[in-house]
C-alpha cells in the first residue's frame, strides 16, 4: 500500500501525484521505473519517476490518463492508497558530465526528464531542455524543468509559444546553432522515433526511454521485448533506456498496440461501470 | 467429524482390489475444457481406504527410496487404513511440508509409484492420490497447513528468505516453527511463486496455495510484497541491517525464447507471461479484473513439459477452438507428468510430436501461423534421449493467432548481479552445497535458482536441507 500524500492536476489528463514510498525512495535513481497495481483486480503497470525524495520518503508520479489503470489512479485522491508499488526497476540513466546535453520530454515524458535533468546538470553538463505540445494550453513542465535547465526550448504545432513547429525541429535548431555533445527523449514512441532519427546524421549519442508493455516488471515474463541493434532484449530488465539509433521502432510500437481491443473494451466498462469489478 | 467406517478386507477381497488403483474422480473432459475448476476432485473416504488397502507394506519400502524428500510412505498409508487421516497428513509432514501441493503437482509415475512393488504385476498404489486426500482432510477439518504448533522460544536470530514459492515457503515454515524471526520478500504482489503465478487453477486451486502462505503467516512470519530482493535491498544490505542469514529462493525467471523469426510478433508470448496474465492476474475474468490476454482460437504451444501441458490446457479453457501442441521429440521422450498428458489428450489437444518450429509468420505485426519442420529420433545425445533431427522438405505450417513458447527457463540475472561474492554456474545459476550453502558465508540458496527448472518437490525438498544447514549455522554462532 502507498498513500497519496499530495496531487495536482497537470492537464486535462495529466496527473501529478506524491506517494509514500520510503524504502523505494531511498534507493531509487533517475531514470527508473516502478510498477504500479491500481487496486485489488488492478493490472500492473510502468510508470516512470518523476521525482525521488529520499529524505522526505516519497515519489513523484506523473499519470497520463489512457486507460483503465491510469484514469483509476489518477481518479484517487489524496489520503487514498494505491494497493501496490513495487521497484525501483530497470537500470538508472547513466549519468555523466557530456558536455552539452538536450532533453525532450513529449507529453508526459516531461516529468520523468525532471530528476534525470536535475542529476545531469549537477553533473556538470550545461543542460537545454526542449518540450512541446500543440498549443500552449497544453504544454506542461516548462516551469519546473527551468528549475535547473540553462535553457528550455519551447515549440508549438499552432506557433501560441515559443517555436512553431515539432520538438525534433527546435532539437535541430539547438544542434545547428549552440551544438550538442548528448541527447535524451522520453515520450510516445513516434517522438523518440524522430528525435532519433534527427540526431542520427549528426550522429550524437541518443538515449530513449522505452515504455513497452510489462507485466511483473523483473524480467520474468518476456512481455516488454524490444529489439534493439538486431537483439531482442526486455525493456525492463536491459532497459529502460537504449540507444534509440538502434531501436526497432515499428516493433515497439505494433507490440505496443497488442490490446488495443482489449483497451478499449476495458475502459467502455470502466466508464459506464456496467460489469461488476470483483472488488465489489 | 464424519465417522470413519473401517471394512476389513478379506484375501480374495485384497486380491481382487490390487489390480487396479482406484480410479480418481474427475469432471468431465468435455465441460472442464471450458472453466478453470479443479480436474481431478480427489478421493473420498471409502477410496481412500480402499486404496490404501492396496498396499502390500512390504519391508523393502522401494517406494521411499523414489520420493527425492524420503517421505515416509509405507508409515502413512498405514494411517489412512486405519482411518487416521490426521495422523497420515502429519506423518507425512515430517518428510514433507507441502503435502496438498505436491499430492497434486509431484510427478508420481517417475519418482515414488514407479518403484511400488505392487507396480510389478499390477497398477502401483496411488501415493499422491493419497497423499492430497489426507492433506485436503487435514485442511478440511482443522488440522491446518502447518498443523498445531506450541509457540517456540525465540532465538533472537533475524532471517530472509527471498522468494515465497515452495522452496521458500518450506525454509520460512521450518525456520519459524525453531524460534527464528523470519521475514520473506516476494517481488511480485502476491506469495506463492510459481504456485500462483504459473500452476493453473484447475490443476492446483490457489485456496489451497493460500492456506500455506495463511499457516507461514500464523507462524509469525512477516511476508513482505512487492520487494524485489536486487533492487530494494541487496543481500549484502539485508546482512548490514542485521539479518542472520539469507535464504535465496528466487526461482528460474527468465523465459527462453527458440531465437526463430517472428519471435517478437504479436500474439507470441513465452508460457512465463501467458500463465502469469492468466493465473496472478486473472486475465480470464477480463474485464471484471483489469489485465487482459489474447484470446486466440488457434494456439501453438511449443514445448512438452508440465508447463507446455499447462499453456495448452489454459489456451483451450480460454476458448480456443484448436491447440497444438508442438514438441520435437516423440510421445515417449515427453517430459511433462503423465496425468497431464493423459488430461491434455482427453481434452482434445492436438499433439504434434517430432516436429520443431522454424519460423512465426506473421501478418502486419500479428501471429498468422507457425511454420515446422519434421523431425526424426537419431543417435541418444548427452541427456541418453535420442536426438531429434530434422526432415529435410518436411517443412509445414500450422494456421495460428496464438504462439505459446515453453520451452524452458533461464536464471533472472536481477540476484546475481547486485550480489558480489556469490558464485555462478555457466548458466548462470547460483552454485549451492547439497545444505544450500553458497559462496557467500551465510547466504543459502536452493530451487531452481540452483537446479535450473525442477519441480515442487525438489525444490520443498532442497528448502528442507537448506532450512537444517541455516538452524545449524546459526546455532553454532550461539556457541562461538
Amino acid at each position: 500500500m502507498a498513500k497519496i500524500l499530495e496531487k495536482q492536476v497537470l492537464r486535462f489528463d495529466l496527473v501529478a501525484v506524491k506517494i509514500e514510498a520510503p524504502e523505494i525512495s531511498k534507493k531509487a535513481k533517475p531514470g527508473q521505473f516502478v510498477i504500479v497495481r491500481a487496486d485489488e483486480v488492478g493490472e500492473r503497470i510502468p510508470l516512470s519517476l518523476a521525482r525521488i525524495s529520499p529524505e522526505e520518503g516519497t515519489l513523484g508520479l506523473v499519470i497520463q490518463t489512457i486507460g483503465v489503470t491510469s484514469s483509476k489512479l489518477a481518479a484517487m485522491d489524496v489520503g487514498d492508497e494505491i494497493s501496490d508499488v513495487a521497484g525501483p526497476m530497470g537500470h538508472a540513466t547513466p549519468i555523466e558530465n557530456y558536455g552539452k546535453v538536450a532533453l525532450l520530454g513529449g507529453g508526459f515524458g516531461a516529468a520523468p526528464m525532471y530528476p534525470i535533468g536535475k542529476a545531469l546538470k549537477e553533473a556538470g553538463n550545461t543542460v537545454t531542455s526542449i518540450i512541446g505540445a500543440r498549443s500552449v494550453d497544453l504544454l506542461v513542465y516548462e516551469k519546473e524543468l527551468g528549475e535547473f535547465s540553462d535553457k528550455v526550448l519551447v515549440s508549438t504545432d499552432d506557433g501560441s509559444k515559443g517555436l512553431k513547429g515539432l520538438v525534433t525541429d527546435a532539437l535541430k535548431q539547438e544542434i545547428e546553432e549552440n551544438g550538442v555533445d548528448w541527447v535524451m527523449a522520453i515520450g510516445p514512441a513516434i517522438m523518440m522515433k524522430f528525435v532519433s532519427l534527427t540526431t542520427k546524421p549528426y550522429n550524437i549519442k541518443t538515449f530513449v526511454s522505452l515504455n513497452p508493455i510489462m507485466v511483473d516488471g523483473t524480467g520474468m515474463c518476456g512481455a516488454c521485448r524490444v529489439s534493439v541493434g538486431g537483439k531482442t532484449m526486455f525493456g525492463c530488465t536491459d532497459g529502460p533506456d537504449f540507444d534509440g539509433h538502434l531501436v526497432d521502432w515499428g516493433l515497439l510500437m505494433a507490440r505496443q498496440r497488442t490490446y488495443l481491443e482489449e483497451e478499449k473494451l476495458a475502459m467502455e466498462n470502466y466508464l459506464c461501470n456496467c460489469v461488476p469489478s470483483a472488488t465489489k | 467429524m464424519t465417522e470413519i467406517k473401517i471394512h476389513e478386507y478379506t484375501k480374495e477381497e485384497l486380491k481382487a482390489i490390487r489390480k487396479t488403483r482406484t480410479k480418481m474422480p474427475e469432471q468431465d473432459a468435455v465441460a472442464r475444457g471450458k472453466n478453470f475448476e479443479e480436474v481431478a476432485l480427489g478421493y473420498n473416504i471409502e477410496d481412500a481406504l480402499r486404496e490404501a488397502n492396496r498396499c502390500m507394506f512390504c519391508a523393502k519400502k522401494l517406494c521411499v527410496n523414489g520420493c527425492p524428500v524420503e517421505v515416509p510412505i509405507p508409515e502413512f498409508i498405514k494411517l489412512v487404513k486405519e482411518g487416521d487421516f490426521l495422523g497420515g497428513a502429519k506423518k507425512i509432514k515430517e518428510k514433507n511440508p507441502l503435502p496438498a501441493v505436491c499430492g497434486r503437482v509431484c510427478p508420481q509415475e517417475s519418482q515414488c509409484e514407479s518403484l511400488c512393488t505392487l507396480a510389478k504385476k499390477n497398477e502401483p498404489v496411488a501415493i499422491g492420490r493419497l497423499e492430497r486426500f489426507v492433506a485436503d482432510y487435514e485442511r478440511m477439518h482443522g488440522g491446518g497447513s502447518n498443523g498445531e504448533v506450541d509457540k517456540p522460544k525465540p532465538t533472537g536470530f533475524k532471517v530472509a528468505v527471498i522468494g515465497s514459492g515452495p522452496a521458500g515457503l518450506v525454509v520460512a515454515s521450518d525456520l519459524a516453527k525453531l524460534g527464528h524471526d523470519v521475514t520473506m520478500f516476494e517481488a511480485l504482489h502476491k506469495a506463492g511463486g510459481v504456485l500462483v503465478y504459473g500452476i493453473p487453477e484447475f490443476r492446483l486451486p490457489k485456496a489451497i496455495v493460500q492456506s500455506e502462505v495463511d499457516g507461514i503467516k500464523a507462524l509469525g512470519v512477516d511476508i513482505k510484497a512487492n520487494s524485489v530482493i536486487g533492487k530494494l535491498h541487496t543481500i549484502d544490505e539485508l546482512i548490514e541491517a542485521g539479518f542472520d542469514a539469507v535464504f535465496i529462493g528466487s526461482g528460474a525467471g527468465l523465459p527462453m525464447f527458440m531465437n526463430i523469426p517472428g519471435e517478437n510478433l504479436n500474439g507470441v508470448y513465452s508460457a512465463n507471461e501467458f500463465l502469469t496474465r492468466t493465473n496472478l492476474m486473472k486475465a480470464y475474468l477480463f474485464p471484471e479484473f483489469d489485465t487482459p490476454i489474447k484470446k486466440g482460437a488457434h494456439v501453438a504451444v511449443v514445448g512438452g513439459g508440465n508447463v507446455a501441458m499447462d499453456a495448452a490446457r489454459t489456451a483451450l479453457r480460454l476458448g480456443a477452438e484448436n491447440v497444438y501442441l508442438v514438441y520435437r521429440r516423440s510421445m515417449e521422450e515427453l517430459p511433462a507428468r503423465q496425468e497431464e498428458v493423459h488430461h491434455a489428450i482427453e481434452e482434445g489437444i492436438d499433439f504434434r510430436l517430432l516436429t520443431n518450429p522454424v519460423e512465426v509468420i506473421g501478418e502486419e505485426g500479428w501471429v498468422r501461423g507457425i511454420k515446422c519442420i519434421k523431425m526424426e529420433l537419431g543417435e541418444p545425445d548427452e541427456s541418453g534421449r535420442r536426438r531429434p533431427v530434422p526432415i529435410e522438405g518436411s517443412e509445414y505450417t500450422i494456421e495460428v493467432d496464438t504462439v505459446v513458447i515453453a520451452i524452458g527457463t533461464g536464471s533472472n540475472p536481477i540476484i546475481p548481479d547486485s550480489t558480489p561474492g556469490l558464485d555462478l554456474n555457466k548458466w548462470g545459476y547460483i552454485v549451492a552445497g547439497d545444505n544450500g550453502q553458497t559462496s557467500k558465508p551465510g547466504v543459502f540458496a536452493g530451487g531452481d535458482i540452483v537446479t535450473g527448472a525442477a519441480t515442487v518437490i525438489l525444490a520443498a525438498g532442497a528448502g528442507r536441507k537448506a532450512a537444517n544447514a541455516i538452524h545449524e549455522y546459526l546455532m553454532s554462532k550461539v556457541k562461538n
